[in-house]
């Protein structure tokens, strides 16, 4: 989404419903207990959590701005500037990098002619280095969206991308 | 072979649902608790297994729960802790991803003995898809009503949902997770007041892992004795072992507790040995935070008897030539890596994750980080040594949360048992530099670029 | 008073006091006064939810109780810990207290800019008064500072965010103070900021205090005048009718006239009546206030001793670069 005009910032019925179904899940009066939640689903509909974005989700859980630009910006999957379609999530931590993870990260970079927090001229990836995800066994790995691609080589990377490229769909909510 | 209590039927075709889970004896704990049982006989039943926490720090659960503060009319809180981001440890999202099930039951169960009626699992906001199963998953259970208002019968009421985080290792503190559930930074929380008292919404909480959770559905099909029988003397029933690094079979294993290190590591059933017929450099046996041994302390203690793998054993000799089984996140190293290049790859991911709030953990992480990144590259001083230990010890024990000792304890270890490997790294730069990372890295660029 | 609350004895670094239950370690101290009292850099008595996290306070519980006699294994922040009855605390008299809190005092400086003869802070900064006291002479840093540009947040404020020590203190101030607040802590880690995300003026009537408690010169006024000499400012008690406040302030003199106004701190720099906006920022006459006479400064102040008279030394640890 590039227009990110107050105006424009609106989720469609149907997320609308999905933020109200979130925040039943917690008693009356707790509804910034959905926040984070929330952040995920305006990250995935508008692309990134612009300060209008932020702003909305304030006044959809009727809390102040500061308090969504404050937890934004703690936790490392918000991305409040703008990023590419598909977000390649890299795991370079310990286990994944004895088990290759650097070398893998410098492949995606020569290959993509970016570095690391960049994002391909197509506007279609952003390579991102992240800590441990949760699948040291099955390193090296990384997350596109909310999948995970593990035991991970050089050709299966280039098949990923090839994939992606044709269709930029990995940061997506929801199923497949 | 050693008995499972958890993984038995994981690989039965279609456990994840719940005509399947069902039909190989799910829910039958807590079809037994709902019947046959008061809230303090689970209780009591959790206590004589001898289940002890496996999020890391080994709490024994039966005490744990009977701290929970009862005020007349104020709601209490059970939580699960699903944000399993310690390096190493992949274990709860093997658990939650095939048997979604078994962790709902655990939760019902859990729930019903602490006397609360809104529940909710923390899952790390990395695991998405994790969330979904678990939310499929529990929409089946109210449909067979395992949930909602009067289960089966019973009187007892319980709301379970799946609240995400979105990146924040330091959101697994209990306090720091319960501020997250709140809507907030993941800040933990000054103790006292602890969370038995004051949690959720200043309400009575506990705060459970995954795993020692699904271990309730066990302990109360088959009673408390009889899982305490499982394992050995205080290390209690199977534990969840992830491992990973240099080995030849890298997954999730259930052990019971008690077979030696040894095992564990060369035995066919469980890692296979070390990768490529390499030799064993190092082990880091309970997650990057617990402390590093080398080689010759892994499969023995510095008495030189056998190390198992339990709370115990693998304490042995303190800090000083011991380590600790933390969160089961087994990582093996080869003769070919690097332990100031791996010690610094951890500093980087604790000063990632500091949470900024104390200072001692907020600038010394970024501190060691530094220093061992020149250490590693080859700029370092032989005094660099001595200053990550300095730093290290102003950190350890100073600050709001253990996240500061976590940081702290790998690179005292690591420094305590390889100091000569630091040494060599100031000596003969170059010479470490052809067994870098970052060379090899460097290589392929020319290749790339050629 | 028939239903008396029973007291409860308290040893801090060998002197002894009575004191209500629920007393913090810090409270304690504070009421025995002189060297048993910890530094506090990040505490505020009337603000809810601060303390805990400078560390600066940590303190040797040496006996945890009467009942329980033993002591506590590590060391506790004495701002957030309560006494308990029979226990006994060290404060100065522990080396173990001595070297953790020059290590504190180390961290805290670690990416700190050590602009002290430039801030306005200067001479009632906390920072300066605890690196005087347990700083080491140069600093093993040897990597870049952390640093971030100034930025004016509203009319009045400077936000010199490289000076910042984290307290919390402006944002629980700001919570306390005003219904909406609108800075606070972005970020985390050592990469944490404090702001206001996009750009935004603090504007709520009382919302000036926040350079009161702030402990460092990071949040700082900007109708200061006269900046260069801040040196040479003379505090004298003043108060005024005001119809948002109660008017009891300090101005800071330069000759006949007012640099700056302040609210009145006690000996630990703690407010005790929040002043307004207008006070503070828009009286800068003589005649808007009334003068009572010279500000008993009693802290143990790097400059109280030159009673702002004279330049202040300025050979502190902070400014001896590495
Ligand atoms: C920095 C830090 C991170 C932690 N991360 C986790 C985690 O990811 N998962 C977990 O279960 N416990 C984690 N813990 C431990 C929890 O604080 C808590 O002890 C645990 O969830 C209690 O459950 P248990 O008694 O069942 O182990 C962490 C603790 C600290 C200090
Ligand atoms: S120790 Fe680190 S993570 Fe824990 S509260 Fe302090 S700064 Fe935050
Ligand atoms: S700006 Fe001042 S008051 Fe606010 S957190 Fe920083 S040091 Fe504390
Ligand atoms: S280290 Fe990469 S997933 Fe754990
Ligand atoms: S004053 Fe106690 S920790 Fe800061």
């Amino acid at each position: 989404m590039e227009n990110q005009n107050i105006e424009n910032i609106q989720f469609p019925k149907d997320l609308l419903d999905e933020v109200q179904r979130i925040t039943s899940l917690f008693p009356e009066g707790k509804q910034k207990s959905a926040l984070i939640r929330v952040l995920h689903i305006a990250q995935a509909h508008f692309g990134y959590l612009s300060a209008p974005v932020m702003d909305y989700v304030a006044r959809l859980l009727l809390i102040q701005p500061i308090e969504v630009y404050e937890v934004a910006t703690f936790y490392s999957m918000y991305d409040t500037q703008p990023v590419g379609k598909v977000k390649l999530e890299v795991c370079r931590t310990g286990p994944c990098m004895i088990e290759g993870a650097e070398k893998l990260v410098s492949y995606i970079e020569n290959k993509l002619g970016i570095k690391d927090g960049e994002t391909t001229e197509d506007g279609i990836f952003t390579l991102k280095t992240v800590e441990c995800l949760g699948a040291c066994g099955y390193a090296p790995m990384l997350q596109a969206g909310e999948k995970f691609h593990e035991h991970l080589t050089e050709e299966k990377v280039d098949v990923l991308i090839e994939q992606y490229r044709l269709n930029p769909v990995a940061n997506y909510m929801g199923q497949e | 072979m050693s008995r499972k209590l958890l993984l038995n039927n994981v690989h039965v075709e279609g456990i994840h649902t719940y005509d399947v889970y069902r039909k190989n004896g799910g829910y039958a704990a807590v079809e037994k608790a709902l019947k046959s049982m008061t809230p303090e006989e689970v209780v009591e039943e959790v206590k004589k297994s001898g289940l002890r926490g496996r999020g890391g720090a080994g709490f024994p659960t039966g005490m744990k729960w009977s701290f929970i503060a009862k005020p007349e009319g104020v709601p209490r809180h059970f939580l699960c802790n699903a944000d399993e981001s310690e390096p190493g440890t992949f274990k709860d999202r093997y658990l939650m991803e095939k048997i979604p099930h078994l962790l709902i039951e655990g939760m019902i169960l859990s729930s019903f003995a602490l006397g609360c009626e809104q529940s909710y699992i923390y899952i790390r906001g990395e695991y998405m898809y994790v969330l979904r199963i678990l939310e499929k998953a529990i929409a089946e259970a109210y449909q067979n009503g395992w949930l909602g208002k009067n289960i089966k019968g019973s009187g007892f009421n319980l709301d379970l949902s799946v609240s995400p985080g979105a990146g924040a290792y330091i959101c697994g503190e209990e306090t720091a997770m319960i501020e997250s559930l709140e809507g907030k930074r993941g800040n933990p929380r000054m103790k006292p007041p602890f969370p038995a008292i004051q949690g959720l919404w200043q309400r009575p909480t506990v705060v459970n892992n995954v795993e020692t959770i699904c271990a309730v559905v066990p302990i109360v099909n088959e009673g408390g004795e009889a899982y305490a029988g499982v394992g050995i003397g205080r290390s209690a029933g199977t534990k969840l072992i992830s491992a990973g690094g240099n080995i030849n079979k890298p997954g999730v294993y259930e052990i019971e507790m008690g077979i030696t290190v040894e095992e564990f590591i060369y035995g066919d059933q469980y890692c296979g040995g070390i990768k490529n017929g390499k030799k064993l450099k190092a082990c880091v046996p309970g997650g990057s935070s617990v402390p590093i041994l080398p080689h010759y302390l892994v499969c023995k203690t510095a008495e030189g008897t056998d190390r198992l793998m339990s709370y115990e054993s693998l304490a042995e000799g303190g800090f000083a030539t011991g380590s600790m089984l933390g969160s089961g996140g087994f990582i093996v190293y080869d003769e070919d890596q690097c332990i100031v290049r791996n010690t610094w790859n951890f500093a980087r991911f604790y000063h990632h994750e500091s949470c900024g709030q104390c200072s001692p953990c907020r600038e010394g992480t970024g501190w060691m980080e530094k220093v061992l990144h020149r250490l590693e590259y080859g700029h370092g001083k032989i005094e660099d040594i001595d200053l990550l230990w300095d730093i290290q010890r102003k950190i350890e024990g100073n600050t709001i949360c253990p996240l500061g000792d976590a940081a702290a304890w790998p690179v005292a270890a690591a420094i305590r048992h390889f100091r000569e490997e630091f040494e060599w790294h100031v000596k003969e730069p170059n010479a470490c530099m052809t067994r870098n990372y970052g060379l090899v890295t460097e290589k392929i660029f020319e290749k790339v670029n050629a | 008073m028939s239903e008396q609350i029973q007291q409860i004895k308290v040893t801090i670094d060998d002197q002894t006091i009575m004191v209500d239950p629920g007393t913090s370690i810090l409270s304690a101290a504070r009421q025995i006064g002189g060297n048993v009292v910890p530094p506090a850099m990040c505490f505020y008595s009337s603000l809810k939810g601060s303390g805990g996290k400078c560390r600066t306070c940590l303190v040797e519980v040496s006996a945890g109780s009467e009942k329980d006699p033993r002591p506590m294994p590590k060391l506790v922040a004495s701002c957030s810990t309560n006494v308990m009855d029979g226990m006994i605390v060290k404060n100065k008299t522990s080396d173990r207290v001595i070297d953790a809190r020059k290590g504190v005092v180390e961290l805290l400086l670690i990416n700190h800019p050590l602009d002290c003869p430039v801030c306005d802070q200067a001479g009632e900064c906390s920072l300066q008064d605890l690196a005087f006291e347990h700083g080491a002479s140069h600093s093993r840093y040897e990597f870049e500072r952390r640093e971030f540009d100034q930025i004016d947040i509203g009319e009045y404020i400077k936000l010199h965010m490289t000076r910042c020590i984290l307290c919390y203190r402006c944002v629980y101030i700001a919570n306390q103070l005003t219904d909406n607040r609108e800075h606070g802590v972005l970020k985390r880690g050592d990469a944490s900021e404090i702001g206001t995300f996009i750009e935004n003026s603090l504007d709520n009537d009382f919302i000036g205090n926040v350079i009161d408690v702030c402990p460092v010169g990071a949040l700082t006024d900007k109708t200061f005048r006269f900046r260069s000499r801040v040196w040479y400012t003379k505090p004298m008690d003043a108060s005024c009718s005001c119809g948002k406040c109660s008017g009891n302030a300090v101005v800071w003199m330069i000759g006949d006239e007012i640099a700056r106004v302040t609210a009145r701190k006690d000996k630990y720099g703690e407010v005790k009546e929040f002043i307004c906006n207008d006070c503070r920022f828009n009286k800068k006459e003589l005649s808007d206030w009334k003068i009572e006479g010279p500000r008993q400064i009693d802290r143990h102040s790097v400059i109280s001793a030159n009673h702002y008279e004279k330049a202040a030394p300025i050979h502190t640890p902070l400014l001896n670069k590495a």
